[in-house]
C-alpha cells in the first residue's frame, strides 16, 4: 500500500535536482571563499604575533624630520602627519584590532550566552524581563548602541571593547535562546529532567552543545563587525586613542590631509576591509558546514 | 487591519517605556552629580540649583523617574550645556538633513540592489550573479569612513567634480548619499536574490508561467511581488545600520546632521544633547519598522485580513 | 498518426544535468491524445509522469532539463517553436491544472485577477471585460457569489474552492488540450468528487481533450478512455480502460492494481489480501539494466536481466515486456 496512500507525490522532480545542484555548486564555491577567509584571518594573526620582527622599532616614536612621505624603500606605505611609518603603524595596528575582536566577542558571550541560555531554559517572568531588556537595546541598532555606551563610559581601548561588546549583548541572547528553546522540547531533554537530572548539568550537557554551532558561526561574524565598529568610534575621535596604532583612528588622523597626502587614510582602509572580509567569508563557510539547514 | 494596527501601536509601548529608562539611568550611572553633569563644567551654581530642582534630585528615585518622562512627555529635553540652546530645538534643526541622507541612501541601495538581487536570482551561478555576490560582500566587508574618504580623494580632489562636504546644492548629497548607499546596497542584493530564488521555484511561478505570461510579468507581477515582504524587512532593519552609519558618513563629509551632533557632543561631554539625540534615534529606528510592519498588512492580503 | 490525433509524442526524453550525474526522467515515450478524449497517465511518484506534462509545456528550467524528440500539437513541434510561440500556446490552447490548490495560486493577487490576466492575454479584451469573463468562469465552476469572490485573495478559500479556481483559470481561454497533473489528490474524499463531476462536465461543453495524471487509479477508471501506465520514465503498458481494468498486461500494472482496496471486488475465498509490490522504486540515477522492472517483477526471467523488453502490439494495446513477445 505504499503508493495509494501517499498524498505527498513529489509533483516536481526538476526542481529537486534543480536545488540540489545548485546547493551543492554553492557549497564548493563558498568553501573556497572560506579558505580564502582563514588564510586571510592566519596572515593578520601571523603578523600581530610577528610584528616586534617585521617591524623593529617603536611604532609611534614620531619623527617629524619626515612626516607625510610618500612610499619609498625605507617606508612602503609612507609615513603619517608625525612622521611615523604607516607599515609599522598597520603591522602593530593588527595586534590592537584582533584583540578588539576577541575582546568584543568575549564580553558579547560571557553575558549574552547565560542571560539567553536562562531566558530559553526557564522561560516564564526571567525570559519576559530579558527579552524587553534585548528589545530596548536593539531599539538601538549596533554602532548607535556602541556610541551611547561610549558617551557613558569614555573613550579608550578597554571602553571600545566594553561598549561594543555589550552593543552585540542582544544579538547573542536572541540567538542562544532561540536555540535554546528549540532543544528545549527534545525528548532527550525532557527525559534527563524526568530522571531528575540537574538543571545545570542539563544545561550544560545537553543544551550547549546545541548552540555551538550558531554560536561559532556568530562569533566569526562577530569579530568582523567588532573590527568595523571599533575602527568607526577610532575614526571619530572617541574610540582607542592615539598614540596607540588603530587602523580607524589611523583613518581618521589621515583624513586632514587627504589633499596632499591620500596614502595616510588609505593604507589602513584596506587593512581593515581584509581584516573584515577574512571574519565575513569564514562565517559564510562556517554557516554552509556548520548549520543544518543548510546542509544536503 | 484597524485591530493589526492597534496592535502593532500598543506593542510598541515597552520599548518606548526602556529608552526612557535606559535614558535615565544613563545619566545616573556616570560618575558625580547628575546635576553637574547635565549643566556641564561652565555652568554656575544656580544654574546646576535650577537643574537639581527640575530632576528633582532632592526627591525619591521613582518620582524622578515621574518627572523625567512627564518632561519627555512634553519633548523638555533641557539645555545644551555647549550652546545653552533648547536640545530640541538643536535635534529639530539637523533632523531634516539626516533624514534627507537616509531616505537619498535607502533609495539608492533599493534602486541598485533590488534590481541586482533580481538578475542574481534569475541568472543564478553566472558570471553576473558571482560579480553582483562579490560586490556584495566588499560593501558589507568595507569601512563606510574609507569609502567616503576614498570618493572625496577621486571625485572632489582628483576630477574635481563634486565637493568634498557640506551642504547646499544636490551636487553637495551626491557622495554621501553613495557611501552611506553601499553600505546597504549589500543586504539589500542578498536579501533580494534569495528571496526571489525561493519564489521563482514555488508552484504559483509555475501556474503563472503556465498561463503564457511573458517572463518579465512573471517575475514582477507574481515573484517579486512575494518577495518584496522579506525584502523590506530587510529594508527596515538595514534603516538602523543606516543611522549608524550616518554618523560616519556626516563625519566624513562635515554634513549637518543628528550623527555630527551627537559625536561633537560625545567630545564635549554635552550630555542633554547625547540624551535627546539618543532618544531620537531610537525613537525613529521604531517609528521606521512600525511603517515596515504597515508596509506588510498592505502587500500581503493574509496578514491585512488576518 | 490517425486523423483525430491532437497531441503526439515521439520518443520525448527529458534529462537533467545534476551534479550527481544525468537524472533521466523522462526516457523516449510515445503517446497519442486524440480530439475529445481523456488520457489517463497512472504510475508511483517518480515515474516521470509530471515531467511528462511540464515537457509538453516546457515549462522545465532548461538548464538544467534537456528535453529531446517531438511534441506534435495540431502538426506543430512544440519544442521547435520560438519562446513567444510557445507562450501563444500556454493558457490558452494548452493549459494545466496542477496538484496544490495551496501553493498554485498566487497568495498576494485576487482569484479574479489571476484568472483574468490569462483572459486579457490570449483574447486581447480590456481589463474589465477580461475582469466580467473570470467572473463568468467562476459562476460555471459553480463558485457561490462570483463576484464577490473573485475579489479575495486566495487565503480565503477552501482547497475545493481553490481548485475551483485553477479549473476556471486553466479553462478560461477553452484551451483545447487541458493537463491536469494530480487534480484531485489533495482535496477530502466527497470535494474529490465534486470536482471530478465539474471536469467531466466542462469537459463535455468546452470539447477539451484531457491528459489526467494521477496515482489513483479509481480516478482514472472513473475519467478516462485509455490509459498509459508509467514505471521509471516509460510507458510500460497503454490500454483502453477496460481492458487495462480487466486484464493487465504488465506485471507492474499487475502489481499496481493489485495493490489498490476494491470495494466490491469478490474475495476470493474471502482470504485475498491486498498485494503489494515488492521492492522500492529504485533511483533514477541507478536505473537497472536491460527491463527495469526486473528486479521488482515476480515473474522476471533470465532474459529480462539481459536485455531492453521489446515493444509488443496487440488487439490496439501495447505492452513493454517480454512475457507476451
Amino acid at each position: 500500500m505504499h503508493e495509494m496512500t501517499q498524498t505527498q507525490v513529489i509533483r516536481n522532480p526538476h526542481r529537486q535536482a534543480d536545488s540540489q545542484l545548485r546547493r551543492r555548486w554553492a557549497k564548493l564555491r563558498r568553501n573556497k571563499a572560506a579558505l580564502f577567509g582563514s588564510v586571510l584571518i592566519l596572515i593578520y594573526l601571523i603578523i600581530a604575533l610577528l610584528a616586534p620582527i617585521l617591524f623593529p622599532g617603536n611604532p609611534s616614536a614620531p619623527n617629524l624630520m619626515k612626516s607625510l612621505e610618500r612610499p619609498s624603500m625605507e617606508h612602503p606605505l609612507g609615513t603619517d602627519e608625525l612622521g611615523r611609518s604607516i607599515l609599522g603603524r598597520i603591522i602593530y595596528g593588527s595586534r590592537v584590532s584582533l584583540l578588539i575582536a576577541i575582546g568584543v566577542v568575549m564580553v558579547g558571550l560571557l553575558v549574552g550566552l547565560p542571560l539567553g541560555l536562562i531566558s530559553g531554559y526557564y522561560g516564564g517572568k526571567v525570559d519576559f524581563g530579558i527579552q524587553r531588556v534585548t528589545d530596548t537595546l536593539l531599539a538601538f541598532p549596533g554602532f548607535l548602541l556602541a556610541l551611547a555606551l561610549v558617551a557613558v563610559l569614555g573613550v579608550g581601548l578597554k571602553n571600545t571593547i566594553i561598549s561594543v561588546g555589550i552593543s552585540m549583548v542582544p544579538i547573542y541572547i536572541r540567538l542562544v535562546r532561540g536555540c535554546t528553546l528549540s532543544v528545549r522540547e527534545q525528548t532527550y531533554v525532557e527525559a534527563a529532567r524526568a530522571m531528575g537530572t540537574r538543571d545545570m548539568t542539563i544545561l550544560i550537557r545537553h543544551i550547549l552543545p546545541n548552540v555551538m554551532a550558531p554560536i561559532t558561526i556568530q562569533t566569526s561574524l562577530g569579530m568582523g563587525t567588532a573590527i568595523l565598529f571599533a575602527a568607526g568610534l577610532g575614526f571619530l575621535g572617541i574610540g582607542v586613542q592615539p598614540p596607540t596604532p588603530e587602523w580607524g583612528a589611523m583613518l581618521g588622523s589621515g583624513r586632514a590631509y587627504l589633499f596632499n597626502a591620500p596614502h595616510v587614510a588609505t593604507f589602513p582602509g584596506i587593512a581593515i576591509f581584509f581584516a573584515v572580509l577574512g571574519f565575513n567569508l569564514s562565517g559564510d563557510g562556517l554557516r554552509d558546514i556548520l548549520d543544518p539547514r543548510f546542509k544536503l | 487591519m484597524f485591530q493589526y494596527v492597534l496592535k502593532r501601536l500598543l506593542s510598541t509601548l515597552p520599548v518606548l517605556l526602556g529608552i526612557s529608562l535606559l535614558l535615565f539611568f544613563m545619566l545616573r550611572m556616570l560618575p558625580g552629580d547628575p546635576a553637574q553633569v547635565l549643566a556641564g563644567q561652565m555652568a554656575s551654581p544656580d544654574d546646576i540649583k535650577i537643574i537639581r530642582h527640575q530632576l528633582g534630585l532632592d526627591r525619591p528615585i521613582f518620582i524622578q523617574y515621574g518627572f523625567f518622562l512627564s518632561r519627555l512627555a512634553r519633548f523638555d529635553l533641557g539645555r545644551s550645556a555647549r550652546t545653552q540652546n533648547p536640545v530640541i530645538k538643536e535635534i529639530w534643526a539637523r533632523l531634516p538633513n539626516t533624514m534627507l541622507l537616509a531616505v537619498a541612501a535607502i533609495s539608492l541601495a533599493c534602486l541598485f540592489g533590488i534590481p541586482a538581487g533580481i538578475i542574481s536570482a534569475v541568472r543564478p551561478y553566472t558570471w553576473i550573479d558571482y560579480l553582483f555576490n562579490s560586490m556584495a560582500l566588499f560593501g558589507i566587508s568595507m569601512p563606510v569612513f574609507w569609502l567616503g574618504l576614498m570618493l572625496v580623494v577621486i571625485f572632489s580632489i582628483m576630477l574635481q567634480w563634486l565637493p568634498a562636504g557640506g551642504t547646499g546644492s544636490w551636487k553637495h548629497i551626491v557622495l554621501p548619499s553613495f557611501t552611506l548607499a553601499a553600505f546597504v546596497v549589500a543586504f539589500i542584493t542578498r536579501i533580494t536574490r534569495a528571496s526571489m530564488i525561493e519564489t521563482l521555484s514555488q508552484d504559483y511561478t509555475t501556474t503563472a508561467r503556465s498561463k503564457g505570461l511573458k517572463e518579465r510579468v512573471v517575475i514582477v507581477k507574481h515573484a517579486l511581488k512575494n518577495a518584496l515582504i522579506p525584502i523590506i524587512t530587510v529594508v527596515g532593519l538595514q534603516f538602523g545600520l543606516l543611522l549608524g552609519g550616518a554618523v560616519l558618513t556626516e563625519t566624513v563629509f562635515a554634513w549637518p546632521g543628528l550623527g555630527r551632533l551627537i559625536v561633537d557632543s560625545i567630545l564635549a561631554r554635552d550630555y542633554p544633547v547625547i540624551q535627546g539625540t539618543i532618544l531620537i534615534f531610537g525613537l525613529l529606528y521604531i517609528l521606521v519598522n512600525l511603517v515596515v510592519d504597515l508596509l506588510y498588512a498592505y502587500i500581503d492580503p493574509r496578514i491585512r485580513y488576518a | 498518426m490517425r486523423q483525430d490525433s491532437l497531441l503526439s509524442i515521439h520518443h520525448l526524453r527529458t534529462r537533467f544535468h545534476t551534479y550527481e550525474g544525468v537524472l533521466t526522467a523522462v526516457d523516449g515515450i510515445d503517446l497519442e491524445v486524440y480530439r475529445g478524449e481523456t488520457l489517463g497517465v497512472v504510475g508511483e511518484s517518480g515515474c516521470g509522469k509530471s515531467v511528462t506534462a511540464l515537457s509538453i509545456l516546457r515549462l522545465l528550467a532548461s538548464p538544467p532539463a534537456e528535453i529531446r524528440g517531438k511534441v506534435l500539437f495540431d502538426g506543430e513541434n512544440l519544442l521547435q517553436m520560438s519562446l513567444d510561440e510557445i507562450r501563444q500556446i500556454r493558457g490558452n490552447s494548452i493549459s494545466m491544472i496542477f496538484q496544490e490548490p495551496m501553493t498554485s495560486l498566487n497568495p498576494v493577487l485576487t482569484v479574479g485577477e489571476q484568472i483574468s490576466e490569462a483572459i486579457k492575454l490570449h483574447q486581447g479584451v480590456t481589463r474589465e471585460e477580461a475582469w466580467s469573463k473570470a467572473v463568468e468562469m467562476l459562476r460555471i465552476v459553480q463558485v457561490p457569489s462570483p463576484d464577490i469572490r473573485a475579489r479575495e485573495y486566495p487565503h480565503k478559500m477552501s482547497g475545493g474552492m481553490r481548485q475551483r479556481a485553477m479549473i476556471a483559470m486553466a479553462l478560461s481561454c477553452h484551451p483545447r488540450l487541458l493537463l491536469a497533473d494530480e487534480p484531485t489528490t489533495a482535496l477530502d474524499v466527497t470535494i474529490q468528487a465534486q470536482i471530478v463531476e465539474l471536469m467531466e462536465r466542462l469537459k463535455e461543453e468546452i470539447r477539451t481533450s484531457i491528459v489526467l495524471i494521477t496515482h489513483n487509479l479509481g480516478l482514472i477508471a472513473e475519467m478516462a478512455k485509455r490509459v498509459a501506465v508509467m514505471y521509471m520514465g516509460k510507458v510500460v503498458e497503454e490500454a483502453p480502460v477496460e481492458d487495462l481494468f480487466l486484464e493487465p498486461l504488465h506485471p507492474y500494472t499487475h502489481g499496481l492494481l493489485g495493490s489498490i482496496p476494491w470495494i466490491g471486488r469478490k474475495m476470493k475465498s474471502g482470504r485475498k489480501q491486498l498485494q503489494e509490490i515488492p521492492g522500492m522504486v529504485p533511483s533514477l540515477l541507478e536505473i537497472p539494466d536491460a527491463c527495469r522492472f526486473h528486479p521488482r517483477c515476480s515473474r522476471a526471467m533470465e532474459i529480462c536481466r539481459k536485455e531492453e523488453p521489446p515493444l509488443v502490439q496487440k488487439n490496439g494495446r501495447r505492452v513493454l515486456c517480454w512475457l507476451w513477445k
